[in-house]
């Protein structure tokens, strides 16, 4: 003697549910197999199911009127024969899938090596060295997903990193840095010394100019301007400015202005070494260093031959804010193709800028100082600036050079309300 | 709003739109005084008369041929086959006639035809009453091909294809005819043709999939979130011509990507969207692109044990989804 | 002088002049044709050269301004008195964006064109049966009073589709008028090897619907069969099949060559009952045509063929990008 399940079966192709219209036995009944059980209406058809056992009714579990699905219990039969088994149903009821078993997890590595083209273009394009990175994929395989969550948290084991790193870094450089790891003579702290560890953004600075410094032949070269004109446009609109768009307008956004615009006269200093080419960028991406505690960022205005100097100013002040409330992103220091350096906010008059490798050439601007100038033979109080060039002298040679900074220095010159708009 | 089955939106859709245009009208084989072997045109009969539900002949090719050439004249026929199984014998109407007639005729005559076909396995229809078509049109410019994978979907799309004046071909899902129920507004609506729909987001694998795929999808999902495995599934809802533009977008998403098909492997629509992401996702993949489809086979058994192993299912589509996000 | 049979069958004088003018012009267009390909200007031909009787016959018998035709590849004449020109037929014969049936992307011959309700052809035979049947079922629907005119080779009837559309068309009555135009030849395989009865015109008997045999070469016969089926298909009592039974002249197309199965003697026998020289010579002898109006007829049609010509072999090809275009509405 076996209790049995009587299900609803499917009556039609595309039945998914049957309704009891009539239950035509009750517990206690007996039946004989193919005895109909119960009258059942679907949407297609309105049949008598039969029973698949001999037997007694146990229980009648659907009731009249209750909608159940294809393969849901209808009633409980006592058999006879134990071994009769339920014809109706036996493709629905699905029993899990052997292979649903997950996979074992083990210490198996021999997938780390075997990186995909999503996980290669993140490390080339971030400048992450894989060796150090664990990954969780089968077979420590580093996924897309470790790679995507290393660069999100800035920690990334990369002897080459770099905060303002660039598109374009060839492939060679993903291997020099190591040996200028080794090459750095062994230091060790006095009494009395403090000892800083060199981490994070310290350590990519510093690899960044040792890089620079080493690979670079820089050549140096500077101009002194006279910029009285621009100082009183400015201080003329600078109250007003403030009042309508809410953040300043610095003198750093003219010189931005001005020498974006040179750099489309001489695109041969939006340019890369590259190897056995120079690359000249057709974006002017302009680089500016900004500081922040212990951190040096180098965000990029893009395209800034195509914005306004109110614009330069907005990009300026939205990415010295985002700068120092530590929410720049990735995006915004990428692409940078020239650095303009306002070393003149902590009052400089002279420097040597390192360039941001691998750009050509970087502009320092200086302190504007009121100094006397002799004008047609008579002296006068003018607001000078020196404006200090560091080039690749692999890329560029000194005609070039100086006649850009000379139009830097026309254009910076010129800059006055009737020859130029701020916005 | 009123809970329909997805074969109460096929009805809803039909309905509303021959209450809308005088031109729509039903043929095909039974669907008049039965309302149609399955019951999408119940009613309609009775409600718009003999020649807007029209019983013809048992002859495919005439279903087809003659819907096309009252479309030709202005008509707007929505032709039932009865089953997908049942459509070969029409294939010449469809392809060589429906699918050319704008471009043969340098735009001078259209075919405003609608083509409904249950298709479609897990519900013991074995070799005939089973299959998946549309691979055999999928590369026939001129036609395009609907598997909506939601009531919602179903009424939207398929009023949109009535109206579409080229020949579209609706492929519904005849497992989820009674099986899938959701909210489906009363008011008019259309849904975009050649457009996918992202039917759930996530970030670890992405799932490209239609017609009853997207509901295992959708159930596998599920069962793998508790597991932590976030799944993106986009459902391509017309599978001829393919919106690659989603497709692209959605495997950039994740980079792992499970493609699924209740078709036979080799040929099938899912080779194509493999093709559309290897020409334009490599530097975007973690892992190489997957397939989870019925094997190579004539069609599904009726034999219960092999028919289950032909099929898709939920724990399929589970398994193969954990093992890409593991990969 | 020879009895006057177009007037009883209410047809007048200038209407049966127009009926030989239009078989002539088919008939002169078609040799052409096969110039132009001989001359290697025109990759291919494929003629109706024997049947214009048959062609012109029906189309006259038809409301050339209502009714709809799904014309197959031979029927020229169908198309000429439907009203598409001489210089449009040869802007297809040349492939050229002008050409109304397709813009140069079908090969000749594969007649379409809307404005004058003639249903869009392709090469698989007897597809456009079940069209004019499913433009009858329309004009059912829309209780409208014209008639779905649809032709085909003997060889044809063979297909599904001539017994899938000729049975759906008998079971619901409709407007249809299937003509057969039997050349006795599909390609190189003669009738007796295509069906096994006597006629085609036997199998309508199973479709519910009267089946007539006619003579293909007289066009005032197949006038007057067409003319009573399409009082029956307007008037709702159903579909009719004719055949109207001809010659091919040619060879199959204009890459076929017929001597490989069939005898020339045949041909030649054929060619003595040609209908463009018996219905000129009826019209003469009816006091219809005299023999200056002839005269004019033909060199009116030489020019007309002529500027034809000029004017297709002048045009423009299709720009190769176009092909892009029409797949879907655009």
């Amino acid at each position: 003697m076996a209790t049995e399940r009587i299900n609803m079966p499917q009556l039609g192709e595309s039945v998914t549910e049957g309704t009891i219209s009539t239950w035509l036995v009750s517990a206690g009944d007996k039946i004989n197999k193919y005895d109909p059980i119960a009258e059942v209406m679907t949407d297609k058809v309105n049949a008598e199911v039969p029973s698949s056992f001999t037997g007694v009714i146990k229980e009648v579990v659907a009731q009249e009127g209750d909608t159940i699905q294809v393969g849901d219990l209808m009633c409980y039969i006592d058999t006879e024969d134990a071994l009769s088994s339920d014809e109706t149903n036996t493709a629905e009821q699905s029993e899990p899938d052997q292979e649903a078993k997950p996979e074992q997890t083990s210490n198996d590595n021999s997938m780390k090596k075997r990186y995909s083209p999503a996980v290669l273009k993140l490390a080339q394009e971030n400048d992450i060295d894989l060796a150090y990175v664990d990954g969780t994929g089968r077979g420590g395989r580093i996924t897309r997903k470790d790679i995507e969550k290393l660069i999100a948290s800035g920690d990334k084991p990369a002897p080459a990193t770099s905060k303002n790193e660039q598109k374009t870094t060839e492939a060679a450089d993903l291997k020099s840095p190591q040996s200028e790891h080794q090459a750095v003579p062994q230091q060790s702290a006095k009494l009395g010394d403090i000892e800083i560890p060199v981490t994070g953004v310290r350590k990519a600075i510093a690899q960044n100019m040792v890089k620079s410094t080493q690979e670079i032949p820089h050549a140096w070269m500077a101009v002194e301007a006279d910029v009285t004109d621009l100082v009183n446009y400015r201080n003329q609109v600078k109250d007003e400015f403030k009042q309508h768009e809410g953040y300043s307008l610095t003198f750093f956004a003219f010189f931005v202005k001005a020498v974006a615009q040179a750099l489309k006269e001489f695109p041969q200093l939006n340019s890369t070494w590259a190897g056995d080419k120079i690359i000249q960028h057709k974006d002017i991406n302009l680089s500016i260093a900004v500081a922040k505690d212990q951190e040096l960022f180098v965000p990029v205005i893009k395209n800034a031959d195509e914005k306004s100097i109110k614009g330069i100013a907005r990009d300026i002040n939205d990415l010295a804010a985002r700068a120092r409330s530590g929410k720049l992103t990735q995006d915004d220091m990428q692409g940078g193709t020239f650095t303009v350096n306002n070393t003149g906010s902590f009052g400089s008059v002279q420097s040597m800028g390192v360039i941001n490798h691998p750009q050509a050439a970087i502009l320092q601007v200086e302190s504007i100082v009121k100094r006397p100038v002799i004008i047609n033979d008579m002296f006068a109080a003018r607001d000078m600036v020196n404006l200090c060039l560091s080039l690749d002298h692999r890329v560029l040679d000194g005609l070039i050079a100086g006649q850009f900074l000379a139009r830097v220095k026309e254009i910076v010159e010129h800059t006055n309300a009737n020859t130029t708009s701020i916005y | 709003m009123p809970v329909m089955s997805y074969i109460q939106a096929v009805t809803a859709a039909l309905s509303e739109e021959m209450q809308r245009d005088e031109k729509v009208f039903i043929l095909g084989e039974d669907v008049g005084k039965k309302g149609g072997v399955f019951g999408a045109t119940k009613g309609l009969h009775d409600a718009f008369g003999e020649y807007r539900v029209l019983d013809t002949p048992l002859a495919e090719s005439a279903i087809a041929g003659v819907g096309i050439g009252a479309a030709m004249y202005g008509m707007r026929p929505v032709a039932e086959m009865q089953f997908a199984d049942f459509i070969m014998p029409a294939v010449n109407q469809i392809i060589s006639e429906a699918a050319k007639m704008r471009y043969r005729s340098n735009n001078d005559w259209n075919v405003p035809i609608t083509i409904r076909a249950p298709y479609g396995g897990g519900v013991h229809g074995a070799l005939y009453h089973s299959q998946s078509v549309e691979a055999v049109f999928a590369n026939q410019p001129g036609l395009k091909i609907v598997m909506p994978s939601t009531p919602y979907d179903v009424k939207g799309l398929l009023k949109a294809s009535i109206r579409d004046n080229d020949p579209v071909l609706f492929f519904e899902h005849k497992r989820a005819y009674r099986l899938l129920k959701s909210d489906v507004p009363e008011e008019d609506y259309v849904l975009p043709i050649g457009k996918a729909d992202v039917k759930r987001e996530g970030n670890d694998v992405t799932v490209i999939t239609y017609g009853l795929g997207v509901h295992f999808a959708l159930q596998a999902a599920e069962k793998l979130e508790e597991a932590g495995v976030d799944t993106h599934i986009l459902d391509l809802r017309t599978v001829y011509p393919l919106d690659q533009e989603a497709i692209i977008k959605a495997a950039q998403k994740t980079g792992k990507v499970l493609l699924i098909t209740e078709d036979n492997k080799e040929g099938s629509i899912i080779g194509e969207v493999a093709a559309i992401i290897a020409e334009n996702c490599l530097f975007d993949l973690d892992s190489p692109i997957q397939r989870l489809a019925g094997p190579d086979i004539p069609a599904m058994p009726f034999s219960p044990t092999m028919e289950k192993y032909f099929m898709i299912n939920p724990d399929k589509v589970e398994n193969a989804i954990r093992e890409l996000a593991e990969f | 002088m020879a009895k006057n049979r177009h007037e009883s069958l209410g047809l007048t004088d200038e209407q049966a002049v127009d009926m030989y003018k239009h078989m002539l012009l088919a008939r002169k267009i078609d040799e052409r044709m096969w110039l132009l390909n001989r001359a290697g200007k025109i990759p291919f031909v494929i003629s109706g050269q024997g049947q214009e009787a048959s062609q012109i016959g029906a189309s006259f018998a038809l409301d050339r301004n209502n009714d709809y035709a799904a014309p197959y590849y031979r029927d020229m004449g169908v198309v000429l008195a439907f009203g598409m020109t001489a210089k449009e037929l040869m802007l297809s014969a040349f492939a050229k964006a002008e050409d109304p049936n397709s813009g140069g992307r079908q090969m000749p011959s594969h007649f379409g064109q809307k404005k004058n309700r003639i249903l869009s052809q392709s090469s698989p035979v007897t597809t456009q049966v079940p069209h004019a049947v499913g433009v009858a079922l329309a004009a059912k629907m829309e209780k409208k009073d014209f008639a779905s005119f649809v032709t085909l080779g003997e060889g044809s009837t063979n297909q599904g589709d001539f017994h899938e559309g000729l049975n759906f068309a008998g079971v619901h009555k409709l407007p249809v008028i299937t003509m057969v135009e039997n050349n006795k030849y599909a390609i190189s395989v003669p009738l007796d090897k295509q069906i096994a009865s006597t006629n085609v015109s036997d199998r309508a008997h199973s479709y519910g619907m009267p089946g007539v045999t006619v003579d293909g070469n007289d066009p005032l016969a197949v006038y007057e069969a067409v003319k009573k089926a399409r009082e029956r298909a307007v008037n709702g009592e159903g579909p009719t099949l004719i055949e109207a039974v001809s010659y091919r002249f040619t060879a199959h197309s204009s890459d076929d060559d017929d001597r490989q199965y069939r005898e020339s003697a045949e041909v030649e026998e054929a060619k003595k009952k040609d209908a463009i020289i018996s219905f000129a010579a009826y019209l003469k002898e009816t006091d219809t045509m005299t023999e200056k109006q002839e005269q004019e007829i033909r060199s009116e049609i030489d020019s007309i063929v002529n500027d034809a010509t000029d004017y297709a072999e002048n045009a423009a090809y299709p720009e190769p990008e176009s092909a892009l275009k029409y797949v879907y509405e655009e």
